[in-house]
């Protein structure tokens, strides 16, 4: 016990001495936190707005999206803007429980619809971000160039032996992307008699570093990809012709051997947040964009390296007319 | 089959009359191991491409469908079923206000607090002192510079973000983990019961469970937080369990005949005297913990996973390799502090009597200084955030970026005659011989290998595990992944044997070593990704190699501990017999760490199936491919559950026939 009391004496004496040492400290110390208090709260939000809630999807095309209408809700609007990183999956589960205000680039995804505005009814259709989404198959540009004839998808078996590598099975290798995005690519190769193979890279990134490579040592690379894409900036890949898309040629899945159509992408956001009154919702419902405005700020942030706020000021500062017209 | 097996058996025994008995049953052993194997490859021959059970990508079965299912409905009735409102609602209240507790002490603004609670200063001090205390000054030097580290990287609320997360996943999980882990080590009922449950947490690939947890748990570090516990807790419940049942009989009988009673027992001796081991368990916790980073940050968990993440989305290697860096340091640190824990109190026993007399002043006065740094940076703004802008950061990233660009342009020609080679050797015959035989026969010969190799009652768990991967609807996939495993590992088993045994003979090469192996084995693999498919292209290979860098490590590690252990008389005997070094390794060393050898087998073939996943993102396809659909389309959300539970079952099957073989050749 004795023991114990001495230890706890010299713990308070060093306690003691160290609130004076902190005190002589503090006269010389330096900005205190919480001084600068006058930059808060100096923004222009007329309007409460609350937290926004924006889904983040892992692609750098959503992420200009949202870089930019996460600058002029906060900056215009005075919102607090909370980003969350997440998949298409689970930001659409995220509607239902309160957890996600808005997901701000959706490529079609008919079955999210159908479970979450329709069956559960916790999300609504926000309307088009005037992006228009492509999928297709593409080539490097400097293969469309040595070869013009391999855009037109008659020609593809006259090629497919350049594109078997060691994971294709003796056929030529179709190179699909990531499993979250929408393909019809197995039942195309079928239905359409192609002399080739469909191998899952499993990520966009491999997909990217795959055609990367392939424009830089000439290789024979055949994939599915996606515009409007940051990449396309850096290697413009060449689109393959499919047969023509025409409405209700994709309706059963197993017999599709038509084109992808031309998406339009649009923002979905949860019932709750349509209803709540916030100028964050007028600012996503209002939103619209081009493929060429997506791109520069896809760009800043993939191929500059600036951060994602960083690009949207950019933006947001040269195209003061667009984004008056969101917020107006 | 059965005659196939028998048959070389047989004139075996009548050709060698007396050999000694162990002999017999090792040269009979590998003859029956080779008869299954030619019995498989003429069969194959024969039924080539007959009753594979494939399936295509978009192709679902009943079990599959039934999972989709049960995934809808609580998705649905989340809001009104009871067991959400009173239970997993509780849970995820009480440990969200756990996090953001943590959180807003040392990472995240808290109240009207621009800053946390604790600024850097404050933290660094924290972190100083703690190690020294716990520990010894070394360490606690190391933690100062490793934390001072991180903020020059310019990563340093990250770094604070990752940092709360693992302290209260690991409390957390150590809650649950040292009662169950005593238990387990007390009764052995319940310790049969609990380790099948244990390699289920172990081996579930953890994006088969990620997306239900944010249906249970909502988005955000609660469910990052309760993922991570279930991966981290199951080291230190074995590792407990472990250490009470180590403590000798002779103690706990002496305790039982002084009168103690149970209660007594358990808390004044078996506790005590196992508390070093159980220090390890809290290591192994912490390590499992941040292994688990990066993929958390696919459910929106803060901190340095994240950084990696969207580094990837835009190649971006250099930034994704600083990120990797800062866990490295993370981890580093946390395993040398409570490495240096765990044997304080031996240390402090050996060093002199004088100092322990200055050591509690020494600790009132580090407690007082702490405590000002605290202060100071929880009232200065240069003490609160990390100054400078991490041009440290910026430098080793672009030294990445560089380094990586240099071997893309400089080894991609070699790289890819060296993947052609293995893929077309080894790995295209072995997986059509696996995935082009029908199930049955390849069952069979899983069977009849795991009861030459493991015993009856390895045979028993290949039975079940075997039928089970039939139920799961994925056979033909499961058989893909297990081709890449088996060759990843032969691979792994390789370089563990080389590298093993060189480190294992020369302390010098260890201690160089081991850092790089240490690194390996926490930078998370999505930092590498991009150059290995710049290497390698999205391929199987690149898959493999992916699980290479991350199981190798382990199996040198064990090698070269199993070589070391081989004692040095028996060395010493074989130099003086005239034995050159290649012999003394082959005929001495070698088979002397067969134990080891078997045990880096098992631990290899493990950690390469821990990585299945990742070589789903690379072009491994099978079942890592089949899990990371799961993760992101509803509609194969079943399947990639079915596929999980396959990589649990592959692992299960060789961890038994390992274990089981192990125990007979070292018996």
């Amino acid at each position: 016990m004795a023991r114990q009391a001495r230890q706890w004496r010299v713990g308070v004496a060093g306690i003691a001495g160290a609130a004076v040492i902190g005190l002589t400290l503090s006269a010389c110390g330096g900005t205190k936190v919480g001084d600068s208090s006058s930059d808060a709260g100096g923004s222009a939000g007329s309007d409460k707005c609350d937290t926004f809630n924006l889904a983040v999807n892992p692609w750098v095309g959503y992420e200009a999206n949202a870089a930019v209408l996460a600058h002029v809700a906060e900056k215009d609007l005075g919102c607090k803007v909370t980003k969350k990183d997440l998949k298409e999956e689970i930001a659409w589960q995220g509607f239902g429980t309160g957890e996600v205000d808005a997901v701000v680039e959706n490529w079609g995804h008919d079955d999210l619809k159908k479970k979450y505005i329709t069956d559960q009814k916790t999300a609504v259709d926000a309307g088009a971000t005037g992006n228009e989404g492509l999928i297709g198959w593409y080539v490097p540009p400097w293969l469309a160039e040595a070869h013009p004839d391999i855009l037109d998808w008659n020609n593809l078996n006259k090629y497919a032996a350049k594109f078997k590598t060691s994971e294709s099975g003796g056929k030529g290798q179709l190179l699909d992307g990531d499993p979250s995005f929408v393909t019809n690519d197995e039942a195309l190769v079928k239905n359409l008699k192609l002399d080739y193979k469909v191998v899952y890279a499993g990520s966009e990134t491999a997909l990217i570093q795959a055609f990367r490579k392939a424009e830089k040592n000439k290789e024979w690379v055949i994939g599915y990809f996606y515009e409007p894409q940051w990449f396309m900036s850096e290697v413009p890949l060449k689109k393959i012709k499919l047969p023509e898309y025409k409405a209700g040629c994709d309706a059963d899945a197993e017999k599709v051997a038509c084109d992808y159509p031309v998406y339009k992408l649009d923002k979905i956001v949860s019932k709750k947040f349509a209803e709540s009154g916030s100028p964050a919702y007028d600012l996503v419902k209002n939103f619209t964009w081009t493929n060429d405005d997506q791109n520069v700020v896809a760009k800043y942030i993939a191929v500059d390296k600036m951060t994602p706020e960083a690009a949207a000021e950019k933006w947001v500062a040269a195209n003061r007319d667009k984004v008056d017209a969101w917020i107006k | 089959m059965t005659v196939a097996v028998e048959k070389p058996e047989t004139p075996q025994k009548t050709q060698e009359p007396a050999p000694p008995a162990t002999r017999v049953r090792r040269v009979s052993r590998r003859t029956m191991v080779a008869a299954i194997l030619v019995a498989w490859l003429v069969l194959f021959a024969l039924l080539r491409g007959k009753q594979t059970l494939t399936l295509a990508a978009a192709d679902l079965t009943d079990l599959h469908r039934w999972f989709n299912d049960l995934n809808d409905s609580i998705g649905a009735n989340r809001n009104s079923n009871p067991l959400f409102l009173y239970f997993f609602n509780e849970i995820r209240l009480v440990i969200d206000n756990l996090v953001t507790f943590v959180q807003e002490l040392i990472s995240q603004p808290s109240g009207d607090r621009p800053v946390p609670q604790i600024g850097w200063l404050g933290v660094v001090g924290i972190t100083g002192y703690v190690s020294w205390a716990v520990g010894n000054w070394r360490v606690a030097l190391l933690a100062v510079a490793g934390f001072t580290f991180l903020g020059l990287q310019g990563l340093w609320q990250e770094s604070m973000d990752t940092l709360a997360l693992t302290l209260s996943a690991v409390f957390v999980a150590l809650l649950f983990a040292i009662p169950l882990g005593v238990w387990a080590g007390l009764n052995d009922r319940f310790n049969r019961i609990v380790t099948p449950f244990l390699d289920f947490m172990q081996t579930m690939p953890t994006f088969v469970y990620l997306a239900p947890m944010t249906l249970f748990f909502l988005i955000g570090p609660a469910s990052a937080t309760i993922a991570t516990v279930i991966y981290a807790a199951p080291p230190a419940i074995r590792i407990t369990a472990h250490a009470i049942r180590s403590v000798p009989e002779t103690t706990v009988e002496a305790a039982d005949s002084m009168g103690a009673t149970q209660r007594q027992a358990l808390l004044k001796v078996l506790l005590p005297m196992s508390k070093r081991t159980v220090v390890m368990g809290v290591n192994q916790s912490i390590m499992a913990a941040l292994a688990m980073v990066t993929i958390t940050a696919l459910i929106d968990a803060p901190g340095l996973g994240k950084t990696v993440l969207q580094a990837l989305q835009s190649l971006d290697v250099g930034t994704a390799f600083n990120a990797g860096l800062a866990i490295v340091v993370l981890a580093i640190v946390l395993d040398r502090v409570t490495t240096a824990a765990s044997t304080r109190e031996e240390a402090a026993r050996k060093s002199s009597g004088r100092f322990l007399a200055w050591r509690r002043p020494l600790l009132g006065a580090g407690a007082a200084v702490t405590a000002v740094l605290v202060y100071m940076s929880h009232t200065y703004l240069w003490a609160a955030e990390f100054p400078g802008e991490g041009t440290t950061g910026s430098k080793i990233a672009s030294a990445a970026d560089t380094a990586t660009t240099w071997a893309q342009d400089n080894l991609s020609g070699l790289t890819n005659a060296f993947r052609d080679a293995i893929t077309n050797g080894l790995l295209n015959p072995f997986q059509s011989l696996l995935t082009d035989s029908p199930w049955w026969l390849v069952g069979a010969a899983l069977i009849g290998l795991g009861v030459v190799l493991g015993g009856p009652r390895a045979a028993i768990t290949t039975v079940v595990c075997v039928g089970l991967l039939v139920g799961t609807g994925v056979w033909s996939d499961a058989m893909t992944t297990l081709a890449s495993t088996a060759v990843a590992t032969v691979l792994v088993m390789l370089l563990g044997i080389v590298f093993g045994v060189w480190m294992g003979r020369s302390p010098l090469v260890d201690r160089l070593m081991r850092p790089t192996l240490d690194a390996a084995q926490v930078m998370p693999p999505f930092v590498y990704l991009v150059p290995f498919l710049a290497l390698f292209g999205a391929t199987r290979f690149t898959a493999i190699v992916a699980a290479i860098v991350y199981a190798a490590p382990v199996a040198t590690k064990i090698i070269a501990d199993g070589v070391r252990n081989v004692p040095a008389t028996t060395v010493e005997a074989a130099t003086s017999a005239g034995c050159n070094t290649w012999q003394i390794i082959t005929k001495v060393q070698l088979p002397m760490a067969r134990g080891a050898l078997t045990l880096a087998t098992n631990q290899g073939l493990i950690y390469v199936l821990s990585m299945v996943v990742v070589g789903g993102l690379v072009g491994a396809g099978a079942l890592g491919y089949d899990v990371v659909a799961g993760f992101s389309q509803g509609q194969l959300y079943g399947k990639g559950l079915a596929a999980g539970l396959a990589i649990v079952l592959l692992g299960v099957m060789f961890d038994r026939i390992t274990q089981a073989a192990a125990r007979r050749t070292s018996a």
